[in-house]
């Protein structure tokens, strides 16, 4: 909330003495000091030390085989946290993509042990994906419901509906030709092939949050509905394009998480819309919206795969594990609120202390 | 924020900046520790070859799982392995366990003892470590047959069964009404179980005199279990025993027994696990039960992999291997291997076992 409170950037530190001409005013951090010390830098500057830290600490952490194994592992994350930094910028939330990658795995099962044509079955689920977004886009855009309680919702519904299409049963035999493909590497660099597409998704998402009107716009929904709305963009529109994206791209990695693991089931993916929330947050942006990017977020995804990946190949318990998760998490989220909020008593007290000066 | 962006910005970063290299700071401590205390278990048995192994379980913390994995440490001791490891995940979904399992891959593990979540979910990754030189051994639950060396099952269905209905004969003297309270209508082991035991009851000459009166389910709820065991004395006052094929089921009944008059006049057998049976055991409700035990197999796999990885055998049908103290197995079809018959618990033999 401290984020929000302070928005006015026309502030009163100059009151104290306004004869002072204003270029003679101490600068707030611009261009290259803003990049190189913002939140989302931290979290790059933690990924680089660890990465460094991991290399020369952990046997064998170091090899093309890791970055196969661990890339593999983190491209879910990475492509569903793309949609859900946009969406918590704007200040909203979407608990319900692990459920749609799950629906969208047990349909691919159905239809696949249906009988249907491959390709047919795959743009059939990410169809159903899509259809999911644009149901969590009307209820919270078009009716204006909470996106928290409505993805809460659709959270449990998208995956009830997962537990009707395919039950308890698993479909395993998909084609080997596109399994295989889904686990393979570009040539010795142990960099798997999709991640082709997964650039492409991300470098899609960056462009559209950074580079375009629509993106700023998005930010400006975060600070404030009302303002945002004021000066002409369309809330409304916005969101529920955000929610249809999100869909899509949770479909897209249900089909990944089916075919990598060759199974389609309806507990595909249960849990994970945890993991990209935790992910996006540690990436710098804000969970009250209006604060964050997209490099900062892969660095965050990063992060957690490679912390994840490591401990593991050290064989450290995964109890463990998910308390070092667990911490980093907590203190990425509450260590700027405790700056942010030193910052306003010391700005407080010089300002209370320059008005006396004044007066006496 | 952007008020104090203006003056103070760069001396507030700072503190972010402290956080996240503490937080950087903990995890290398996690880090280190953790490979300290794989360091550790790695150095008791240190110049007995440097074989490793590493049993993936469905789960981590679960009762049943931490009996199958102590079983299966001893057995990797016993065997020769220079160390022996646990990892897994914290909840048994399809996919859990791949991370693991190309974990080590990469950390060169010879021999990986796995019960898998999903037959096929481990395939690929179970194949990368096959092609990086290490044996796969399935316990407890199996991959699918392509992706692993052996599958260390149990027990067989039909022993199961029999051994049921031979302790139910033994305890009622061979004549007499008999019931079964099971788990669900529709358990898939359970239904097995009672078919086989029906068939046994129909056609052995040894059993003519016993009359299998119902089938009651108690759904494997402990209330429901006990109404069920209630329900069956009150319809059918002959009953002379009850054969529950199911853990809760028979700990329920024989709760219920045990308070009720026909303590000791009532034969109960069937499956159950030592530490919820010991007092009624203690109290003469119950005779004997059966129940295969769950050490054994962690026990056996670890040997299973040894053998297959010192090249005795190859996961052919009619290999044979030495398990350590439980003695010599034969791999059947299919690289199955059997642990061996239920263990029968009573009152002498109860005490030495603890899950």
């Amino acid at each position: 909330m401290s984020e929000t409170t302070s928005t006015t950037s026309t502030a009163p530190a100059p009151v104290a003495d306004s004869t002072k001409p204003l270029a003679s005013e101490p600068k707030g951090r611009t261009g290259a000091a803003r990049i190189l010390t913002g939140r989302d830098a931290m979290t790059i500057y933690a990924l680089v030390a660890f990465l460094i830290y991991a290399a020369i600490a952990i046997p064998r952490f170091a090899s093309p085989v890791t970055t196969g194994f661990l890339l593999l592992d983190v491209i879910p994350v990475l492509l569903i946290a793309m949609p859900m930094t946009l969406i918590i910028i704007t200040g909203e939330i979407d608990l319900s993509v692990a459920s749609t990658a799950g629906l969208t795995s047990a349909l691919m099962g159905v239809l696949w042990a249906g009988g249907m044509d491959i390709w047919l079955v795959l743009a059939i689920s990410l169809l159903a994906g899509i259809a999911a977004g644009m149901f969590n886009g009307v209820l919270i855009a078009v009716l204006g419901l909470p996106s928290l309680a409505v993805t809460i919702g659709t959270l449990a519904l998208f995956r009830g509906l997962a537990l009707v299409i395919i039950g308890d049963n698993a479909v395993a035999n998909f084609p080997k030709a596109l399994t295989a493909f889904f686990t393979s590497k570009i040539g010795g660099t142990g960099i798997p092939t999709v991640m082709i597409g997964v650039v492409v998704v991300v470098v899609f998402f960056g462009v559209l949050l950074h580079f375009t009107p629509f993106g700023r716009g998005l930010y400006a929904m975060g600070y404030s509905k009302e303002a945002a709305s004021f000066v002409g963009i369309n809330v409304a529109r916005s969101k529920f394009w955000l929610y249809v994206g999100s869909g899509t791209v949770s479909a897209l990695a249900g089909i990944y998480w089916t075919l990598r693991y060759t199974s389609a089931r309806s507990d595909n993916a249960s849990g994970l819309e945890l993991a990209v929330i935790a992910a996006v947050l540690l990436g710098g942006v804000s969970i009250f919206g209006g604060k964050g990017s997209i490099p900062g977020v892969i660095a965050g995804v990063l992060l957690i795969g490679t912390l994840n990946y490591a401990l593991r190949l050290a064989r450290v318990s995964d109890v463990v594990l998910i308390t070092v998760t667990g911490l980093l998490l907590i203190v990425s989220v509450v260590a700027p609120s405790i700056g942010a909020a030193i910052r306003q008593w010391r700005h407080t007290r010089r300002v209370r202390r320059s008005f006396t000066r004044k007066t006496t | 924020m952007m008020l104090n962006r203006k003056n103070k910005g760069r001396t507030g970063r700072l503190g972010s900046m402290v956080a996240i290299t503490a937080v950087a700071a903990l995890a290398l401590t996690a880090c280190n520790s953790g490979s300290a205390s794989s360091n550790g278990t790695s150095s008791p048995s240190a110049g007995g070859g440097d074989q490793k192994i590493t049993f993936i379980p469905k789960q981590l913390n679960n009762p049943y799982t931490d009996v199958v994995l102590g079983g299966g440490k001893k057995g990797a001791t016993e065997a020769g392995f220079a160390s022996s490891q646990v990892v897994g995940p914290l909840e048994a979904s399809a996919s859990s366990q791949v991370s693991f399992i190309n974990a080590e891959t990469q950390a060169g593990t010879n021999v990986i003892v796995i019960a898998a979540n999903d037959p096929d979910a481990v395939c690929t990754a179970l194949g990368e470590a096959r092609s990086a030189g290490a044996k796969i051994v399935a316990f407890d639950s199996d991959t699918n047959p392509d992706c692993r060396d052996v599958f260390i099952s149990q027990v067989v269905a039909k022993d199961v069964a029999l051994i049921q209905t031979k302790l139910i004969s033994e305890q009622i003297g061979g004549s007499g009404e008999i019931a079964i309270l099971s788990a669900t209508a529709n358990a898939t082991n359970q239904n097995e179980w009672i078919k086989y035991m029906e068939e046994e009851l129909a056609s052995n000459p040894a059993y003519k005199d016993i009359k299998l009166v119902a089938k009651v389910y108690g759904d494997d709820n402990d209330t429901k279990s006990f109404q069920e065991a209630q329900g069956l004395m009150q319809a059918h006052p002959n009953l002379k025993g009850i054969i529950s094929p199911t853990t809760v089921g028979i700990a329920a009944t024989a709760r219920y027994l045990s308070t009720s008059a026909y303590k000791g006049k009532v034969a109960l057998t069937g499956l159950g696990l030592p530490n919820e049976m010991r007092p009624f055991v203690k109290d003469g409700t119950v005779k004997e039960f059966a129940l295969w035990d769950p050490a054994q197999l962690g026990y056996v796999a670890a040997f299973a992999g040894k053998a297959l990885q010192e090249g005795k055998i190859s996961g052919a049908e009619g290999d044979t291997f030495t398990a350590g103290e439980l003695g010599e197995r034969k791999i059947e079809k299919g690289g199955l291997v059997i642990v061996g018959p239920p263990t029968v618990f009573n009152a002498e033999n109860i005490d030495k076992y603890n899950f």
